[in-house]
């Protein structure tokens, strides 16, 4: 087991903050009080590579480990949860099962603009009915001719209305249960495929998330990613790998509101000191980073592990599901260290706390990912 | 065309401190970057080299360290990367430092040198224009704006305190960069990969001697020498006088300049 960074990532994390701060953090008030996307960050993002950071050169895109991407991912997180959820969904959900099941065609169409950031990607698995019971598709896929004909709904998709390339999930033999679940490639403006309501959430408000409608929507049957009934594999796969990218992001807000509050609390003077002299605040603090650091060790070793193609479904269920918990615990107790100024929308930190409940939702609850850890230990 | 870059790794003065028992910087632990007006010079070439065409090598005299500098000046999109360095070299000054230069852009080729107006650490600004001297090049200083370029030739703007000039300057030419002139872009994550790819040449003593007036190198071949860097004590606060015309405040210096018998 070896512990320390490449020369590649120490650069590599040198670029991730300047950008993050001087191109990400100061939009990210904004963002979020005006439920905006920010499609001024897409554009930079793609100039400098981050759009596709573990696809290879051939395929447009960096070149990087899976490492990498997920630090690129935490930077991004410690700034604004909403540009990092993103470039999450759109190289995790969208881009990857394209590179890992695409063909060759399928990849020069799709995968090289989306890794260049020409493109961006979204991934459409749930639905009204079908959330934690992913296997419940409602969403048909029926073979006509040339053509697959979908018909249904998807809802809480991210990046919707802005993405240009959608893995679609749905059902294509009923009678076959998981193994008649397909994956396909739709491209917006799709005749028959509209975006449907924008949902007004909690948190992470300037990420689109958005009800995809299919009505008769036609595409070519070259656009099924791998074969009929593979579908089901294609999507647990996905969010294996999604995982990580949930995880980075919670691990990034925890990793932001620490170092908010270590700012916040060496300034506010109570008592004729500053607050970061008192013991409670100090242990507060301290027992919060120690948390953080181990949960980044997790994080780190399931990218790790899945860049060394080893078994990593087990890491990746407990990195999301730990790294989800701190958020949501740091970014409380960062709040109540803030105190009164705090809970205003002059301080970041009530923005953290709000943007962090999500990760213990979203790519699969806190719940799945004990299931998928309970699984793993042999628990049946 | 062949555009040759210069760059300094520099410590981050916004971050530095001073030991307060030597008065001297305390370089430990501090940040080391490129010095800016520099990568204001590699964001020039790169521009540059996407309107005409060409490569940007970039060449760093210094500690096997600056290799982090070279690295990431490859990351911006610099085709090719130089250290020049060598026990040798250490401790020169700016007139040993650019004789050295001088000698290793012979050995690397160019058609347009572009250094940094000047360098956070010496803040001499001294080595560009002796850079061009030594190497009997046409030079411009304080480059705001590269207006055109051509085969054989650059068009430049030339700042000063009250104005500017618009010069046109044949090539091989030297230029050196203020911070005006262009905003450095980031590295790219790809670049960042590319960047560890590729070799980091270094020109070292028996690679120059011959072209090196070898008794002016070094420490001891430093015709100055930095005796001592310090922050001048704060005496107090001193005393205001707001609100002045010009002519009352020539009036208040002056009368305290007597008062203190300075004059």
């Amino acid at each position: 087991m070896e512990f320390g960074y490449s020369k590649e990532h120490v650069l590599l994390r040198d670029l991730y903050k300047k950008f993050a701060e001087t191109e990400i953090k100061p939009l990210a008030e904004e963002l979020d009080e005006e439920e905006r996307f920010p499609v001024e960050s897409l554009s930079k993002l793609a100039r400098f590579g981050f759009m596709g950071i573990p696809f290879p050169k051939e395929y447009g895109g960096a070149g990087g480990d899976y490492l990498t991407y997920a630090m690129a991912v935490e930077e991004l997180g410690k700034v604004c949860a909403t540009t990092s959820v993103i470039v999450s969904a759109h190289t995790s959900l969208c881009a990857g099962p394209i590179y890992m099941f695409g063909s060759d065609e399928q990849k020069q169409k799709y995968l090289v603009p989306l890794a260049k950031g020409e493109k961006l990607g979204a991934f459409g698995l749930t639905e009204p009915s079908a959330g934690t019971d992913s296997s419940m598709q409602q969403t048909t896929a029926k073979l006509d001719g040339d053509e697959y004909v979908l018909n249904g709904t998807k809802v809480f998709i991210t990046n919707a209305g802005y993405a240009d390339t959608y893995v679609i999930i749905a059902m294509t033999d009923k009678a076959k249960g998981n193994r008649g679940i397909s994956a396909f490639i739709v491209e917006k403006d799709t005749p028959g495929f509209t975006i449907g309501n924008k949902e007004r959430k909690m948190g992470i408000r300037g990420s689109a998330t958005c009800e995809l409608i299919f009505e008769n929507c036609r595409i070519p049957k070259e656009n099924i990613l791998g074969k009929e009934g593979q579908g089901f594999k294609i999507a647990m796969q996905t969010l294996d790998g999604g995982r990580i990218g949930i995880a980075s992001q919670a691990l990034g807000i925890a990793e932001g509101a620490i170092e908010e509050c270590v700012k916040y609390v060496m300034e506010r003077k109570q008592f004729n000191r500053k607050i970061g002299q008192f013991q409670n605040t100090q242990f507060e603090l301290a027992d919060m980073a120690a948390k953080v650091e181990s949960v980044k060790l997790l994080v780190y070793e399931a990218a790790c592990e899945k860049d060394a193609h080893r078994p990593y479904t087990h890491l990746s269920a407990m990195a999301k599901y730990m790294a989800g918990s701190i958020a949501s615990d740091v970014t409380r107790r960062c709040l109540q260290l803030f105190g009164g100024y705090g809970y205003t929308r002059d301080y970041p930190i009530e923005r953290m706390m709000r943007d962090a409940k999500i990760t213990e939702i979203y790519e699969g609850t806190s719940e799945v990912q004990k299931i998928v850890i309970s699984s793993w230990l042999g628990l049946k | 065309m062949k555009i040759v870059v210069c760059i300094k790794q520099v410590p981050d003065t916004v971050e530095v401190k001073i030991d307060p028992k030597t008065g001297t910087l305390i370089r430990d632990g501090v940040p080391s970057i490129i010095n800016h007006d520099d990568k204001t010079g590699i964001e020039a070439a790169l521009s540059l080299k996407e309107k005409l065409g060409g490569t940007v090598t970039v060449v760093s005299m210094g500690p096997p360290q600056a290799d982090i500098a070279l690295r990431e000046a490859l990351a911006m999109g610099c085709d090719e990367a130089f250290l020049v360095s060598a026990r040798e070299f250490g401790g020169s000054d700016t007139y040993a430092t650019s004789g050295i230069l001088a000698a290793a852009l012979q050995k690397v080729g160019y058609d347009l040198i572009i250094t940094g107006r000047q360098a956070i650490d010496g803040d001499t600004a001294q080595v560009g224009p002796q850079i061009a001297e030594k190497l009997h090049l046409p030079q411009v200083s304080y480059v705001e704006e590269i207006v055109d370029a051509g085969d054989s030739f650059v068009t430049v703007k030339r700042q000063f305190e009250d104005g500017y000039h618009i010069v046109k300057v044949k090539t091989p030419c030297l230029l050196t960069a203020i911070a005006e002139l262009a905003e450095p872009r980031y590295m790219s994550v790809g670049g960042v990969f590319d960047a560890y790819k590729k070799e980091i040449k270094t020109i070292g003593f028996e690679d120059l001697k011959n072209l090196l007036e070898l008794d002016m190198i070094g420490l001891k071949g430093s015709p100055t020498n930095v005796y001592k860097s310090f922050t001048k004590e704060m005496k107090g606060a001193g005393t205001v006088l707001n609100d002045l015309t010009p002519e009352q405040a020539v009036e208040a210096i002056v009368k305290k300049l007597e008062e203190k018998f300075i004059i």
